[in-house]
């Protein structure tokens, strides 16, 4: 359960953020806050890729398509059981 | 001497087929714009212009994203003969409120006729407008007069001077957005023309940019250049090429570009953040300039940059630098074009110690730098030292220069025009040397901080940090550290707070990211909060910005051994 919102989350917190302590709640707004900057979205689109194998667009990047880990989750989900 | 307005009649009337710029979004078809279009898109601004009582020589402030319509609105301000100035978008990490403070910090100084934005805006800048009688009409992308070919015989904007002031550039943050960068026709033509020899600008280059329009690289190099000289100008946006950083290859492929612009870190992103299969089939052989411009250059990012894309035809010749500012229209020196920019190794302790950039010998501890080039033709470099006074070659001093593209001022800031020059010099803030006529810059005497090509007043920083619960005014210090892998600058943020319990600093400094953040759009590496006395302050009290980078620096040394 909740391993996908995670996994992700660790990632942010020690790669993006570089503070591995830091616990990101899975209904914490990521993008609109800023947390997540514009710059490493493109990384962290990557690391999806390579840890569930699902592609991210780059028009999917922003807070309209998804804005928490918990929302990030669902959208892996969808397309894995695709 | 001729007017912007004067030589949009000229192409209009040359070639009005050709197209002028292919506006890119992601995830549609790029839309071709030609010569004829792009002026009566201009026009129907022009008219709106003319419709809502704006006179010629009075300030638009254009509020729009990426897209025609800001195309547009700028190009009917020049026909008008209005002065435009852009002003960054509001982005969704930034809160509305702190957007509307800046603007109206803007607004004060600048005093503006009229506003351009999208309906959904307009109440945040009418908003934004309270107290302030200068802006006579918010104009709406909606409420637009028809696009028409412009009557060049009658427009208002034909009867300009080459001395009157064409545009403004600002700078972003707060203490940016009041500073308003005042050129005239005659400075932005002798640029162009000093700048287009430096690179041989013919009719067969191809310009592909993503910068905003709303900082001097983008403006100048990737949009009036290519416009007014009628190179075709292939333009995408920030936003779209931080999220698909290889678009910018692909557009370079399919469209044979030959010259781009991009600050350092640009390099280090498009090196790191690309994979093959994004580029199969791209063919980087028509690149004969990519121009490192706006942040320190760095020769490891143009390595890095080469060895990624050599097997895609990027030619290692195609590396280049330039040294640039708003003040100057634009560029200030420029590369080599048909070499490399020079590379040498300068003695680290002579440097830090003497402030001289000696060639290091075998055995001694040395720094790499990169020249930015030699001065445009019509542009003088000078080397200062304190007292004002020019200094020998190698000796590190103060950048200052004079030309004929000057700025005519800061808008109505007589005190801060004044305060830039020195007996007729442009004191540019940057630190360099000068060697067999080129130009390495080496630092800056200001404490600005740049991220990604974007010039940061650490002050704004600062204040901000002293909005959030715990911190008291002048109990905290911004400054930027250099990130090797990123090629560019972090962002740190010191706080001294009365608590020396760890879990409350820690909940202090999440707030201050949060805060940050929110308020500048600006995303904090490190933020440190500390018990008091930590902060190192000059013996009348002001904080030493640097004394405090460097007591930062050892200690995230030693925690990191």
């Amino acid at each position: 359960m909740h391993e996908i919102q995670t996994t992700i989350g660790e990632y942010i917190s020690s790669s993006v953020l570089k503070q591995p302590k830091r616990q990101i709640r899975f209904d914490e707004p990521l993008i609109s806050s800023g947390l997540v900057d514009s710059f490493s979205l493109v990384d962290l689109a990557l690391f999806i890729e390579d840890k569930f194998g699902v592609h991210l667009d780059d028009t999917e990047l922003n807070a309209q398509t998804f804005d928490t880990l918990d929302q990030l989750a669902n959208l892996i989900q969808s397309r894995q059981s695709k | 001497m001729t007017t912007l307005s004067e030589r949009l009649q000229s192409l209009h009337a040359r070639i009005p087929e050709r197209v002028a710029v292919y506006l890119q979004h992601s995830g549609k078809p790029d839309l071709p714009i030609a010569y004829r279009q792009l002026m009566c898109g201009a026009n129907a601004y022009a008219l709106t212009y003319q419709r809502e009582g704006i006179r010629a020589g009075e300030v638009v402030i254009l509020i729009l994203q990426h897209g025609e319509d800001l195309i547009y609105s700028f190009w009917g301000a020049i026909l008008h003969g209005a002065i435009p100035s852009i002003m960054p978008f509001l982005t969704e990490k930034l809160s509305p409120e702190r957007y509307r403070a800046d603007l109206s910090a803007l607004i004060s100084v600048t005093k503006p006729a009229a506003v351009v934005t999208y309906p959904e805006f307009e109440n945040d800048v009418r908003e934004a407008l309270k107290g302030s009688d200068s802006v006579r009409s918010v104009i709406v992308t909606n409420k637009l007069a028809s696009q028409s070919d412009p009557d060049f015989e009658n427009i208002s904007g034909m009867r300009r001077l080459p001395n009157d002031i064409v545009l403004l550039q600002h700078s972003s943050g707060t203490t940016g957005l009041q500073k308003g960068v005042a050129l005239s026709h005659q400075a932005v033509f002798n640029q162009l023309d000093a700048y287009s020899r430096a690179l041989n600008l013919d009719d067969n280059d191809v310009i592909v940019s993503w910068l905003p329009l709303y900082h001097d690289m983008g403006l100048i190099a990737g949009f009036l250049m290519p416009i007014l000289s009628g190179v075709p100008l292939v333009l995408s946006s920030p936003f779209d090429w931080v999220r698909a950083p290889y678009r910018l290859l692909q557009s370079v492929s399919e469209y044979k570009g030959t010259l781009s612009w991009l600050p350092n870190f640009a390099y280090n992103f498009c090196a790191q953040k690309i994979r093959d299969r994004s580029l199969e089939g791209v063919d980087l052989s028509s690149w004969r300039a990519v121009i490192n411009c706006s942040e320190p250059v760095r020769w490891e990012s143009h390595q890095a940059f080469y060895e990624r894309f050599k097997s895609y035809g990027l030619k290692l010749n195609a590396l280049q630098t330039s040294y640039a500012m708003a003040e100057n229209v634009f560029g200030v020196t420029q590369s080599d074009l048909s070499r490399p920019p020079q590379v040498e190794e300068i003695d680290r302790e002579a440097f830090m110690s003497e402030r001289v950039a000696r060639l290091a010998l075998d055995d001694r501890p040395a720094m790499k730098m990169m020249s930015s080039g030699k001065p445009l033709s019509n542009t003088r470099v000078r080397v200062l030292d304190e007292h004002g006074k020019g200094v020998a070659q190698r000796v590190i001093g103060e950048l200052a220069l004079q030309s004929d593209c000057m700025l005519t001022g800061y808008y109505n800031r007589a005190d801060a025009t004044k305060k830039a020059f020195l007996g007729g010099w442009y004191l540019t803030g940057d630190f360099g040397y000068v060697s067999n006529g080129e130009v390495f810059v080496t630092g800056r005497k200001k404490d600005m901080i740049i991220v990604g090509g974007k010039n940061i007043y650490p002050q704004d920083l600062e204040s901000l940090t002293y909005e959030v619960p715990g911190v008291h005014a002048g109990r905290s210090v911004a400054f930027g550290i250099f990130d090797e892998a990123a090629g560019t600058e972090d962002v740190v943020i010191i706080a001294e707070v009365d608590s020396e319990d760890p879990a409350q600093q820690e909940e202090i400094a999440e707030a201050i990211r949060r805060h940050v953040t929110k308020n500048s759009a600006i995303a904090l590496r490190y933020v440190k909060v500390v018990g008091p006395k930590w902060i190192l302050k000059t013996s009348s009290g002001k904080i030493a910005r640097s004394a405090n980078k460097e007591k930062f620096l050892k200690e995230l040394d030693a925690e990191n051994k």
